[in-house]
């Protein structure tokens, strides 16, 4: 019996890659699109109060400077977790960074991000500490209440 | 001038290859994927604290102070709100207060010369004074639209409880 060998093409076999990188791109897009820059100062060690007031600033604050406070009552400034003694001195270097950059400290905002656990007498402290080192204006952060809540 | 006739070769398919720009691309999407995290939105309640603000309570402009005193059990938890002397039970009737408190002023702008302090105890866990601030600093009506009340709030300074 003679057996017919088929006969084979040349090219080789490419599958259509077209829908996959479409949707590739798509993706990448959307992750884009998502991802926020400006929001890198969010820390997952603390965990803002909520309130139903708490709506997003319509422009950025100008000349901020993010203040955090952790549920056991340590500061976390510019990366960097200290206990409230240590947050002075980072304070007095900003204040002449804000000085030498031709503004005023009492202009600057300081954004205070603190835990809902930690205490207010600490969160006044740190006011405290600011207000020593010409820093007048605070805004006080909150994260948005969810509708159900 | 014999011209060479080239139509005769077959034309060479040109193949681009995609394998690098599909590396590339993977290589961003798995950026991308791993840099995103579902992020909650915030405000800022703004207050302006100058440095001799806790001696001199309150200004010439300023009229009616309100001075909200909220204390702490021993686990840091609310134990009571304090008003004018008059104790209240929750924030609701605090937000209630100071609604008939500045509500009755003449005008719109009457709330904006209006200045809260807020005393706390020293163990006092902060949600409770955002709450505190969100009673006194507005509502939100039914169609969403926040309605501002007393704006200037400011922070009584640290009182260390005796060891």
């Amino acid at each position: 019996m003679k057996i017919i060998k088929p006969k084979t093409t040349a090219a080789a076999l490419e599958p259509d890659m077209t829908p996959m990188i479409d949707m590739t791109f798509q993706l990448i897009a959307f992750f884009m699109v998502l991802l926020n820059f400006g929001e890198a100062e969010q820390d997952a060690r603390i965990r803002l109060p909520s309130s139903q007031l708490a709506k997003p600033p319509e422009t950025a604050l100008e000349n901020a400077l993010v203040v955090q406070l952790t549920g056991d009552n340590q500061v976390l400034f510019s990366g960097e977790l200290m206990p409230i003694a240590g947050l002075d001195e980072k304070l007095r270097r900003e204040a002449r960074f804000i000085t030498l950059s031709g503004e005023k400290p009492e202009d600057a905002t300081v954004i205070l991000r603190a835990d809902a656990e930690s205490k207010t007498g600490v969160v006044q402290e740190v006011i405290q500490k600011c207000q020593e080192n010409g820093f007048e204006n605070f805004a006080l952060r909150a994260k948005q209440e969810d509708e159900e809540s | 001038m014999k011209l060479r006739h080239t139509a005769s070769q077959a034309p060479e398919k040109v193949e681009i290859q995609m394998t690098p720009m599909i590396d590339i691309v993977f290589q961003l999407l798995i950026f991308f994927l791993f840099s995103f995290k579902i992020v909650t939105q915030e405000g800022d309640f703004n207050i302006r604290m100058p440095v001799a603000g806790p001696a001199s309570s309150t200004s010439l402009q300023t009229d009616l102070p309100i001075k909200v005193r909220l204390t702490a059990d021993g686990d840091g938890n609310l134990a009571s709100i304090r008003m004018d002397d008059a104790v209240l039970p929750n924030f609701t009737a605090l937000h209630e207060k100071v609604m008939s408190r500045v509500g009755t002023n003449a005008g719109p702008d009457a709330t904006e010369n209006i200045e809260a302090e807020l005393d706390c105890d020293y163990n006092l866990k902060y949600r409770n004074v955002i709450g505190a601030v969100t009673a006194i600093s507005g509502y939100v009506t039914p169609d969403g639209r926040i309605v501002k009340l007393i704006q200037k709030i400011k922070l009584s300074p640290p009182k260390k409880p005796e060891a």
